[in-house]
């Protein structure tokens, strides 16, 4: 018994981590109808850009996160302005062969820069830490500190979207682009700045990857699908629904390896088909598609 | 009362001879008009005539490929809509287009996002407009035709503009709404702004301006002062016949 | 009305069905003149003329664009070595059995992947090509997830010998591939073709001429799953093993067909083929650079979706009117009728 509710429990907390996938995925969707293909790719940038930060400067992975943020914020609004903008329109094929061009270049050069072995970066002693929960009920303390920061991230997110110019300005853009012009917003700059957002967030979520679990330059695209699962899980259009795809995906797979370690990712799988099968919305959806 | 500006020595907009296009098909023949500081114009014209078009080219919206756009001394027919917001002239679009994403204060808030200085403030709006103030956190498609309608103009002049562009403000609403808002407008003149409204309803536009201008097919058929145009030539130039 | 008639030939057009007429001649009979390294690289191009065209068809056509079409070259493969290994049944006639075995099974995964749109349509075929291949490592008696190789068993009794069965499988894929343009071609000179036609040009405007749209790309979908698995199959029997990662693997069988389709020109027929072309010509003038090979495939693919979006080919068919192949519809006037509109 106790033993289901560890793999539960442990189901719920790397949910965060998928959550926070997602979010940066949805985000971008919302304010500008893009996917990014390239997104788990990005994750996995984002890892090995913390990768050199913490060998290069001597520091623990979650102080880096100081500049890692920021560079991939950087990096963020550089590839919108410069590469992705061009790409809106009517047409929904530029885009996306554009964002998978762009998700294969990251992969293959990840590889040529870094080879395909696999890394890890240490956090040190926290990594092994854990603490009781109840009698027999084990918590780690990294999985946990990664779940709270996802729901902060989550809820910081929800604040600037609903509190704050910049978000304001986000949904209005969203709503109606021309019009929003007329708002004196330059669509071009709020674009640019909602996948500098998005990166922001991805760059959190790459060092928790990075900590969490070994990294190599191919496993980006694994991670697109747990976020994009995790949104259609949950349901477009909402944060919070994000988070609770997030979980039941996280369950899933926990689920999954315990009655079989090959199982893991295909019962996440199984999941997302049946919730596509049968309410195809999600489970909290705001917006339709 | 404030003062109507002070004595230029050019018309605060001036637009000459203008051709705009929606890819091959052209909707504007060099057109030209102006608007003084503290005027108000009234441009009419049938269905297709192209007074969209002229709004939308003149607010940067879209581009004209010949002729030039004056703006208080600068020229401004290549900048596009973001920038010419920030020189002083706000859109009321067609049809309104509030954010429905957004309730009515937070769409207020966002036409005021640029800072521009000036008398135009929340609260100022709201005196102006008090039903919007008793729906301010409502979302903005919560609202009626005519709400909306001074949702969307009092948008525009959170931006503080100098010369406010009005499209079609009366389309799709009673009569005595319209009559209600084109009661507004003297105020907001008297705070120093200039001016443009397209109708489609003659008789409001013809009340409410100094100025006329008829388009017909993307042409200028007729202008003058409002006074001085009779029924008979509005109506041979707004029809073509 | 009398007086006119519809035409789908061009000169252009009477020129390149010549052209590929002579092309035809010298494939089949390329035993004669090639070389062993030459039939390999021949076959090779067939089945990515084969695969682009078909991933044409769903995306420049359907407008789906789908990033997991390997799910059904690795359903073809699998559906192969099952077939031969499992049940003595023989490769070519598996081949043959692989088409509409996966069009069945394109059925229930086309209600699923229909329910999302746009490119959220293109990542649930990409979990669906995931699952193919997590549950093909669990099919122990297929290898799991090391694979197997078709037993020499089975190999043997394709041919008298291993000239003629390398023969066999060139001639192989040369038909099958010939198969899958003519069918693509037959299609879009007939009614449905038009409609997607239609369809590529404005699917809104589509809809509103009473099209079935919803029906069409079922239709499309379900079709273009049984050529690729027939295509998946025949790859793998050149292969003559089989594994979930090799089967399934996004880099050869979407990310190549995609930037193959992208450079050559999205939306026309000829666009794979002048695509493969530059594909192969590349690939072995500058050797084989591994993932710095990929990296610049997906930079060029950028540019062209970026400067060019229709492709090579587009960039010449909308220059200089050509077509390789008679599809267009144009009026052609009887001599009568065009007197009667020639002005006075």
């Amino acid at each position: 018994m106790t033993e289901w509710a560890n793999v539960i429990l442990q189901g719920v907390l790397i949910g965060g981590l998928y959550a926070m996938f997602a979010a940066g995925l949805s985000l971008i969707f919302g304010v500008m109808r893009l996917v990014n293909i390239a997104h788990g790719d990005l994750i996995v940038l984002a890892a090995y850009v913390a990768l050199i930060v913490t060998q290069a400067l001597g520091i623990d992975p979650l102080t880096s996160l100081l500049l890692v943020v920021p560079m991939m914020a950087v990096i963020g609004y550089a590839l919108q302005r410069g590469l992705l903008n061009f790409t809106l329109g009517e047409d929904l094929l530029p885009p996306l062969l554009v964002t998978f061009g762009l998700s294969i270049i990251i992969q293959n050069g990840l590889l040529e820069l870094f080879t395909a072995d696999s890394r890890k970066l240490q956090a040190g002693a926290i990594e092994i830490e854990t603490f009781q929960l109840m009698q027999g009920v084990w918590v780690g303390v990294l999985p946990l500190i990664q779940f709270i920061v996802a729901i902060a991230v989550i809820a910081a997110l929800q604040l600037l979207f609903y509190r704050t110019p910049l978000g304001r300005a986000f949904r209005a853009t969203s709503d109606d682009q021309s019009v929003a012009q007329l708002m004196g917003l330059d669509t071009r700059h709020i674009f640019a700045m909602a996948m500098a957002l998005s990166l922001a967030v991805v760059a959190i979520a790459g060092v928790f990857l990075a900590v969490r679990a070994n990294f190599d330059p191919a496993i980006g695209p694994a991670r697109l699908i747990f976020g994009f699962e995790a949104v259609i899980i949950g349901g477009l259009g909402s944060m919070w629904g994000t988070l609770v795809g997030g979980i039941i995906l996280g369950v899933s797979q926990a689920i999954g390896a315990q009655i079989d370690p090959g199982w893991q990712v295909l019962a996440g799988h199984i999941v997302f088909l049946a919730i596509l099968a049968v309410r195809p919305q999600g489970l909290f959806p705001k917006v339709s598609g | 009362m404030r003062e109507q500006g002070h004595m230029h020595d050019h018309p605060l907009l001036e637009v000459n001879a203008i051709d705009t296009y929606y890819g091959d098909f052209q909707a504007l023949f060099g057109v030209s008009l102006r608007v003084e500081a503290g005027q108000v114009v009234a441009v009419i014209g049938a269905n297709g005539a192209g007074k969209s078009t002229l709004l939308k080219t003149i607010a940067g919206l879209m581009q004209p490929r010949g002729g030039d756009i004056w703006f208080d001394g600068e020229l401004i027919e290549n900048a596009p809509a973001f920038a010419v917001v920030k020189r002083g002239i706000a859109l009321v679009p067609e049809g309104r287009r509030l954010f429905p994403s957004l309730t009515v204060e937070e769409n207020l808030k966002i036409g005021g996002q640029l800072g521009r200085p000036g008398p135009w403030t929340l609260e100022r709006v709201y005196e102006l407009f008090p039903v919007l103030a008793e729906r301010r956190n409502l979302p903005a498609p919560a609202l009626s035709g005519g709400q909306q309608q001074m949702a969307a103009l009092a948008r525009a002049l959170m931006a503080n503009p100098r010369l406010l562009l009005c499209d079609e403000i009366s389309l799709g609403l009673a009569p005595i709404i319209v009559r209600d808002i084109y009661a507004r407008l003297p105020q907001i003149v008297a705070e120093g702004l200039s001016l443009i409204v397209v109708e489609q309803d003659i008789v409001q536009a013809l009340s409410a301006a100094s100025h006329v201008y008829c388009l017909q097919e993307g042409r200028i058929a007729l202008q003058g002062p409002a006074g001085e145009l009779t029924r008979e030539s509005i109506s041979a130039a707004y029809f073509g016949v | 009305m009398s007086g006119f008639r519809v035409e789908h030939a061009t000169r252009s057009s009477r020129v390149g069905v010549a052209v590929v007429a002579l092309a035809l001649v010298a494939f089949a009979l390329a035993p004669y003149w090639g070389s062993r390294e030459t039939l390999r690289l021949l076959a090779e191009i067939f089945t990515y003329v084969a695969l682009a065209s078909l991933w044409n068809l769903l995306a420049g056509y359907a407008g789906l664009v789908s990033v997991g079409q390997q799910a059904f070259v690795g359903l073809g493969g699998y559906l192969l070595f099952a077939l031969a290994i499992l049940w003595g049944v023989h490769p070519i006639l598996a081949i043959l059995i692989a088409g509409p075995v996966a069009a069945v099974l394109a059925l229930p995964v086309a209600v699923l992947m229909f329910r999302l749109r746009g490119a959220y349509f293109a990542i649930g075929t990409w979990v669906m090509a995931e699952v193919f291949r997590l549950v093909a490592s669990q099919i122990s008696a297929l290898g799991g997830g090391s694979g197997i190789s078709l037993p020499a068993a089975i190999v043997i009794a394709m041919a008298p010998s291993r000239q003629w069965r390398e023969f066999e499988t060139y001639w192989l894929a040369l038909a099958l591939t010939v198969a899958v343009l003519g069918a693509i071609v037959a299609l879009l000179r007939s009614r449905h073709g038009l409609a997607l036609t239609a369809l590529r040009d404005n699917e809104l405007a589509a809809q509103s001429s009473g099209i079935d749209v919803t029906r069409l790309k079922f239709v499309v979908y379900v079709m273009t799953a049984f050529g690729t698995a027939m295509v998946g199959a025949l790859i793998f029997l050149m292969k003559l093993r089989i594994s979930p990662d090799t089967a399934f693997s996004v880099n050869d069988w979407t990310a190549f067909v995609i930037f193959i389709t992208v450079i050559g020109g999205i939306g026309r027929i000829e666009g794979p083929i002048i695509g493969t072309i530059i594909f192969f010509v590349l690939r072995q003038t500058l050797a084989d650079l591994g993932s710095l090979y990929l990296l610049m495939m997906g930079a060029v693919a950028i540019v062209v979706m970026l400067f060019a979006p229709r492709g090579l080919w587009g960039l010449l068919a909308e220059r200089f009117g050509w077509q390789a192949l008679p599809l267009q519809r144009h009026l052609v006037l009887a001599p009568k009728a065009s007197r009667a509109l020639a002005p006075e």
